[in-house]
Formats: structure tokens, C-alpha cells, sequence
């Protein structure tokens, strides 16, 4: 048997390159909600559902034709090109038959206008812009926070119900309903939102960041035991808040603390567990192999946010990040500067668990009796009732206190609650710390 | 070395989310640059679009699609092995058999 010669349709889908791999990377996800967006406009927002079996026919295309043919030079503008020339079909097909976006059906009626229309509408920059109005018109007042970022999810970063539901801990059945009702809503309104400064602007890019944040959250706290779908969600968050970061009228401060906090943040996910799969510590976290790249991002962007008159919980939040991860290490924390960077949280978004991460770091600053204090003062911390890390935080100051028995207590009351197995590992380790020696914890 | 024809019928897509269909393709492409490396690829062959025409008979006379998805054929390649045996054997790590499809291995006649 003569060697074959390397095959060059598979060489040039990126093989062994990095650079070239990563690119490819949820491509299908991604072009996925990109042409959702660009066909929304053109079909119009009411037409939703056609673009969604345009958008699923191209992916099928793709498969069918790449996975004997091989990759092409260009997938996202092979993929976008195929949608764009099944759109042109219905438009023709059924443009007498069916009402597409009112603001194009003049155009589109005329041969004249046609082609240039739909040419103009699956250009670059046109889709870049209709990824930000779809983000935009997902995030509709009518609509709850956690339908909002369910349907982002869907939408634009093209997971299905069942992911959605398997990273959320949800039933399929809830989060059908969810998405069903979200897109009833958006088909509502004929039109994506229009990026215009006004009132409405504004007050929808304050609930993306928070959908984006709550979004980024769930990857990064979140209660999902597969490491790689936490790790999804976090990374799609950042590209959306990356996607707003670079727009002209959504690149507020606010947006760039935002984008901040997720890089100071991505640049601990490796470390947060350890290699035998337990949960670790800040104090106990290798600090070498926090991502310099992102901490020197999300410095850039931290520094970049601080100007204007609004002070925003993300650059709160983004300013503890960056303490923490610039700290050489636990003890040379400065946690004067964080305890008093959570007091100013608490002013300006009070939530029972920013109020326990705010007394963790009173412990670390003042000793665990001030900390216990802290935790016992927390105005609502019956809403900590499902959170392990509640008594799990009692029990590690009563540890350092050197009341083992009073520790041993509060991490047996949060095994039951523990949320997955990597969580009860965690605590069941803690129960046999309560039997030998104190060691010291941080819950960041 | 004697030449033989894939020949992929059926394969499941119901309802695969896009990330789904990505994995589906990446372990096409696996396979197929296992096949290549190997040198057992002649032909990458191609994928055939589900609508077709079907004439029959001497009245010659012409039905469209579509069939029931199992039979569909949606591809095929040009496979290089020592023999039938081989030939099967390789066919065996198609993924299209992991979505209730099937792999018709066919010796191609030589002159």
C-alpha cells in the first residue's frame, strides 16, 4: 500500500493548528445565532420561526456536505452564503403570500432592490449590528429575568432546550415553556430593536448585562456538575459582553466593568477545582497558573470603565476580582479593601450572598469570632437556606475558633444541601478536618 | 488492494441542536482522516441531496421522492482494502452507525 497523500481538504480544516481549532470551536453554535439575527431582519421578528428552520436546513447542509467533503476555506461565510440563498428562495417564493420586515418590503418587492437588499442585510458589519438588536430584543420588559437569559441562550448562542435545562438544573418541560413564551413575545413585535440612544436603549442594555451576568454566573458558581458546560456558559457570556464591549453606544463604562470582572474572573476558572476533582480553595489555589493574559485584560478594561459618574455593581465586582487576583497570596490579601469594596456593593445591590461573601472577608481581615458575628447579621439569611456555603462558612469559622463540635454541626446541616458531588466531597473532607486539625478557607 | 463502495444510508438527524451536529461532523472527519492516513481512502466521494426523482419501468415512469429516511442514501466513498473482510471491518467505524444508520460495503468489479 502506497502512503496516501495528505489530504488537503482536511489540512485546511485546521487539523493539528491551535489557532485554527479554536476558531472552529462552537462554530456551528455560533453561526447558528448569527444567522438567526441577520434572517430575523430580513423575514422579520414575527417570522422568527422560519428563520430558525432556515437557519437548521444550512446546519444540516453543512453536515452533510463537510463531513464527506471536508471543511471549506471559510465555514462561517460558507455556512452564512447557504443561508442567505434559502432566504432568497422564500423571500420570492412567498413574498405575496406573507408579510417579511416591514421596513424592507418596499425594497424587497422591486427586482431593482432586491438582490442589493438581501446582499446588504448578510454583510458583515449588517450582522455584527442584527446580533446586537436580537440581544437587544431578547431582553424585552415583558419578559422575566431568567426567560431573558434562556432565550439568549437559545437564540444567539444556539443551545437547544435540553442544554439549556441540563446546564440550569431545570426540567426540560420549564424550560420549553420558558423559551415558548419568550419567543411569543419577541414574534410580537415585527421588527428587532433598533440600536438608537434612548430611554429604552439604555434601560435594555442595563438588563443584557445583568442577563449576561446572572449567564456568566451560572457557569462560574453554578450548580452544573459538567465542568465543560459551566465552562460554555461562561465563555458565551464573555463574547456577548465582548460583543457589546465593542459597539459604539453599548461600550458604556458600565459594559466594559462588566467584561472586566468576567476576565478577572476566566482567568481563576482553572484552578477552581483541583486535580483530583475537589473543590479548591482560594487560600489553597495555585496562583501561577492563573491566566496572566486575561488578568492583564480585564486590568486594561477595569481601568478603561472608570470614567463617568455612574459607579455599577460590576465595577465592584470587577474591583474585588482584581484585588484578588493580584494579591500575591491569601495573607497578603488586602482585605480592608475588599470588606470595604463589599459595603459599597451592599449599598448598591444588597443580596444575602454578597452579605456572606462580604463576612468571609471580614473573617480574613478581623478573625472568625467577627466573622461568625458578620454571618449571624445578615439581615435575610433565611434565603441561604438551599446555599451550602452558608454553614459551610459557620462551620469553617467555628473551626478557626477551635470549636470543633459547633464546626462538625454546620457541615453536617450543609451535606444535605450540597448541590453536587463535587460540593459533598468538599464538605465531607471539611467533617474530617473537624477531627483532626483547623484549616483556614476562603469561599471566593 | 481492491476498490469498494460505501454506500451510507439513513443516520438519524431529528432534532440535533447545533453543537450536536458539529460533534456528528467532527467524528465524520475523524473517521474519514483515519481512513486517508491509513491510505484506505480513494475517494472522499459525496453527499447526495434528499430530493430525487425515481423512474421506473418501461413506461418509464417518474415519481418524485422522497423515501423513508432509512433507505435514503445520503452518500457515498471510494474505500481501498485487501479484501470484503477488510473492507467491512473498516466500515465499522462510520458514525453513521451510531445514529441507526448503515454502511453497504460493495466490491467494485475490476476489468
Amino acid at each position: 500500500m502506497s502512503p496516501a497523500p495528505r489530504d488537503p481538504v482536511l489540512r485546511e480544516s485546521g487539523g493539528s493548528d491551535p489557532a485554527r481549532r479554536d476558531s472552529l470551536d462552537y462554530l456551528f453554535r455560533h453561526e447558528s445565532g448569527r444567522m438567526i439575527a441577520a434572517l430575523t431582519r430580513v423575514f422579520g421578528v414575527h417570522n422568527l420561526a422560519l428563520a430558525e428552520d432556515v437557519v437548521q436546513d444550512a446546519l444540516c447542509r453543512a453536515l452533510e456536505v463537510w463531513k464527506l467533503r471536508g471543511m471549506p476555506e471559510n465555514p462561517s461565510a460558507w455556512l452564512m452564503t447557504t443561508a442567505k440563498n434559502r432566504a432568497v428562495d422564500v423571500l420570492r417564493r412567498e413574498r405575496r403570500a406573507r408579510a417579511f420586515a416591514p421596513e424592507l418590503e418596499r425594497l424587497l418587492e422591486s427586482e431593482w432592490t432586491f438582490t442589493p437588499t438581501v446582499e446588504e442585510a448578510f454583510g458583515p458589519h449588517a450582522i455584527r449590528d442584527d446580533e446586537l438588536r436580537m440581544m437587544f430584543s431578547c431582553v424585552d420588559p415583558r419578559l422575566p429575568e431568567e426567560s431573558q437569559v434562556a432565550l439568549i441562550l437559545h437564540i444567539l448562542c444556539g443551545f437547544s432546550v435540553s442544554e439549556i435545562a441540563n446546564a440550569f438544573l431545570s426540567s426540560t418541560a420549564a424550560i420549553e415553556k420558558r423559551i415558548t413564551r419568550g419567543k411569543k413575545v419577541l414574534s410580537s413585535s415585527k421588527r428587532l430593536f433598533e440600536l438608537s440612544k434612548s430611554a429604552d436603549f439604555q434601560a435594555r442594555l442595563s438588563a443584557i448585562q445583568r442577563a449576561l451576568y446572572l449567564l456568566f454566573n451560572e457557569g462560574y458558581h453554578g450548580s452544573c456538575t459538567q465542568d465543560l458546560v459551566r465552562v460554555e456558559l461562561c465563555r458565551e457570556a464573555m463574547r456577548l459582553a465582548a460583543l457589546l464591549a465593542d459597539h459604539s453606544l453599548a461600550a458604556i463604562p458600565s459594559t466594559r466593568a462588566l467584561l472586566a470582572l468576567m476576565c478577572l474572573h476566566m482567568a481563576r476558572l482553572p484552578t477552581r477545582v483541583d486535580e483530583s476533582g475537589l473543590l479548591s480553595l482560594l487560600t489553597d489555589q495555585d496562583r501561577s497558573q492563573w491566566d496572566s493574559e486575561l488578568i492583564a485584560q480585564g486590568q486594561k478594561l477595569l481601568e478603561l470603565s472608570a470614567t463617568g459618574e455612574h459607579l455599577s455593581e460590576y465595577h465592584v465586582e470587577a474591583a474585588i476580582a482584581w484585588c484578588h487576583v493580584t494579591a500575591p497570596s491569601a495573607r497578603d490579601t488586602d482585605w480592608a479593601q475588599i470588606v470595604s469594596l463589599y459595603d459599597t456593593l451592599m449599598a448598591i445591590r444588597p443580596s444575602p450572598v454578597i452579605a456572606l461573601n462580604r463576612a468571609i472577608a471580614i473573617a480574613q481581615h478581623e478573625g472568625p469570632e467577627r466573622g461568625l458575628a458578620a454571618l449571624r447579621a445578615i439581615p435575610d439569611r433565611e434565603r441561604l437556606g438551599a446555599y451550602p456555603f452558608y454553614p459551610i462558612a459557620l462551620g469553617e469559622f467555628e473551626l478557626q475558633c477551635g470549636r470543633h463540635a459547633a464546626a462538625r454541626e454546620h457541615f453536617a446541616a450543609a451535606l444535605p444541601i450540597a448541590r453536587n458531588p463535587v460540593e459533598q466531597r468538599f464538605i465531607e473532607q471539611r467533617i474530617v478536618a473537624c477531627s483532626s486539625q483547623a484549616a483556614p478557607g476562603n469561599y471566593h | 488492494m481492491s476498490e469498494y463502495l460505501f454506500v451510507y444510508r439513513g443516520g438519524n438527524r431529528a432534532a440535533l441542536s447545533p453543537e450536536q451536529m458539529q460533534q456528528v461532523m467532527q467524528k465524520w472527519m475523524a473517521w474519514m482522516q483515519g481512513l486517508a492516513e491509513k491510505g484506505h481512502l480513494k475517494d472522499r466521494g459525496h453527499p447526495l441531496d434528499a430530493a430525487g426523482k425515481l423512474v421506473t419501468g418501461r413506461s418509464k415512469n417518474v415519481t418524485d421522492g422522497p423515501y423513508a429516511e432509512k433507505d435514503l442514501v445520503g452518500g457515498y466513498s471510494l474505500i481501498e482494502a485487501r479484501d470484503l473482510a477488510q473492507a467491512a471491518e473498516l466500515s465499522k467505524g462510520c458514525p453513521i452507525l451510531e445514529r441507526d444508520g448503515s454502511v453497504e460495503v460493495r466490491p467494485i468489479m475490476q476489468m
